[in-house]
């Protein structure tokens, strides 16, 4: 009479609990022995635990090919939950997948200990265990992924609002300095800030300026273009600031011509010429005797 | 004329032409070419990359460093398998453009380098190939 083939494996697990359990903790503490900054043994433990508490039931059930099936659900989010944390505190994707992968040596041992003499039975336990294992692993590596993706979609999005800030200058004077590369999802965020910074404080002059954008090329000059026009529909004007000799020179190559847009080379220069448009004059207190 | 260093890169998103244009500055900063040269070329490349990306779905991008008689030159040649260009001459020509662009990239490009070659097929694809010498 034979067993099923799953249970041998939940068997094992069960009858074996305690050393499989210690063995996989010191293999994920080897494999792991320069991260113990990002993870207490503590914490590890508890995971293993936890983690063996879910995969031998699951095994029970008998099914070792499929880990999307509703038995395997626990134990898949236990593990998601582990790899979206160690994303987080910045463990590497192969450091992640070794908490499933180290499992496989101690599991191996005792079976090659319960079943030693019967090798055909070891052969198919080992083979189903290794392709149970390496799908949970690379289901951490998934999930890890995904949540890596998530932090950069993030921190993409936290860069778009962070590098477009509208700056008053003086009343009716608004400033728009750009730092970076502008592509197409960058200056639309900041056409729209700007155009609604105008009409928000009712200003008539706009400096865009363009110091920290390496470089300028056709499509940048008409994403500045059309922002000027824009702005000049809307009954204000803009400046183009920051024109530096080395992008004056470019431009001129290139044969972009900005026609009758005010452009300056410093934002100084193009707030001294706000002030002027709107009638203010700058003074320097008199010298005292 | 000795090409000392190569390097290959892919094209297909904006993300990947920011790269390109940031690994021509690097070449050119550790030649120590002039701020003036240096955005000539990177403009260029921005604006041969930008097309292959736009008009052809992507190509590659090949970066080398030249040296001929003791001059070095950095050379980057973009190659997409696009639709191709069917008139070089109207295309190269300022103001033309069979997209929503200002029609100044083929031309402008050409002004910012020193040498400038195209070929194209229609069906097949362009390469271009610019040439800034120090």
């Amino acid at each position: 009479m034979t067993t099923t083939t799953p249970n041998r494996i939940a068997d094992v697990l069960t009858r074996h609990e305690q050393p499989i359990l210690e063995d996989w903790l010191r293999e994920q503490l080897a494999a792991l022995s320069a991260r113990q900054d990002l993870i207490s043994e503590a914490d590890l433990r508890r995971q293993s635990t936890e983690f063996l508490a879910l995969f031998t039931p699951a095994c029970r059930m008998g099914n070792l090919t499929d880990i999307t099936t509703p038995e395997w659900k626990p134990g898949c989010d236990f593990l998601g939950d582990v790899s979206r944390s160690r994303a987080i505190q910045g463990f590497s994707p192969s450091e992640t997948a070794t908490f499933v992968f180290s499992l496989k040596q101690p599991l191996f041992t005792r079976l090659r200990q319960e079943l030693g003499t019967d090798a055909t039975a070891l052969a198919e336990e080992m083979w189903s265990a290794t392709v149970l294992l390496d799908k949970l692993g690379l289901y951490t590596t998934e999930v890890y992924q995904k949540t890596r993706e998530e932090v950069i979609k993030r921190q993409q999005t936290d860069m778009l609002e962070l590098s477009t800030p509208v700056v008053k200058l003086w009343d009716g004077i608004i400033a728009l300095p750009l730092i970076g590369t502008l592509d197409s999802g960058r200056t639309n965020v900041m056409m729209n800030t700007l155009l609604q910074n105008i009409v928000a404080t009712g200003s008539s002059i706009a400096i865009v300026d363009i110091t920290g954008v390496p470089t300028v090329d056709t499509l940048v000059a008409q994403y500045l273009l059309k922002t000027v026009y824009a702005a000049r529909l809307m009954g204000a004007e803009c400046i183009i600031s920051g024109i530096r000799p080395q992008i004056a020179q470019t431009m001129v190559h290139l044969g972009v011509e900005f026609g009758n847009v005010v452009t300056k080379s410093t934002l100084a220069d193009a707030l001294s010429y706000a002030f002027r448009q709107i009638g203010c004059t700058v003074t320097k207190p008199a010298q005292r005797a | 004329m000795n090409s000392t260093k190569s390097n290959t890169l892919a094209l297909r998103s904006c993300e990947d032409i920011v790269h390109v244009r940031q690994t021509v500055r690097t070449w050119m900063v550790e030649q120590r070419f002039t701020l003036v040269d240096q955005t000539k070329m990177v403009t260029a490349t921005s604006e041969l990359a930008r097309n292959a990306v736009d008009y052809a779905g992507g190509g590659t991008a090949q970066l080398e460093l030249l040296e001929e008689s003791g001059r070095i030159g950095i050379r980057v040649l973009i190659e997409d398998h696009g639709p191709g260009i069917a008139n070089i001459e109207q295309a190269m020509t300022d103001g033309f453009t069979s997209g929503q662009g200002m029609g100044l990239g083929l031309g402008g490009s050409k002004r910012l380098v020193d040498d400038f070659e195209i070929w194209s097929e229609p069906g097949k694809g362009t390469r271009v190939s610019i040439t800034r010498w120090k």
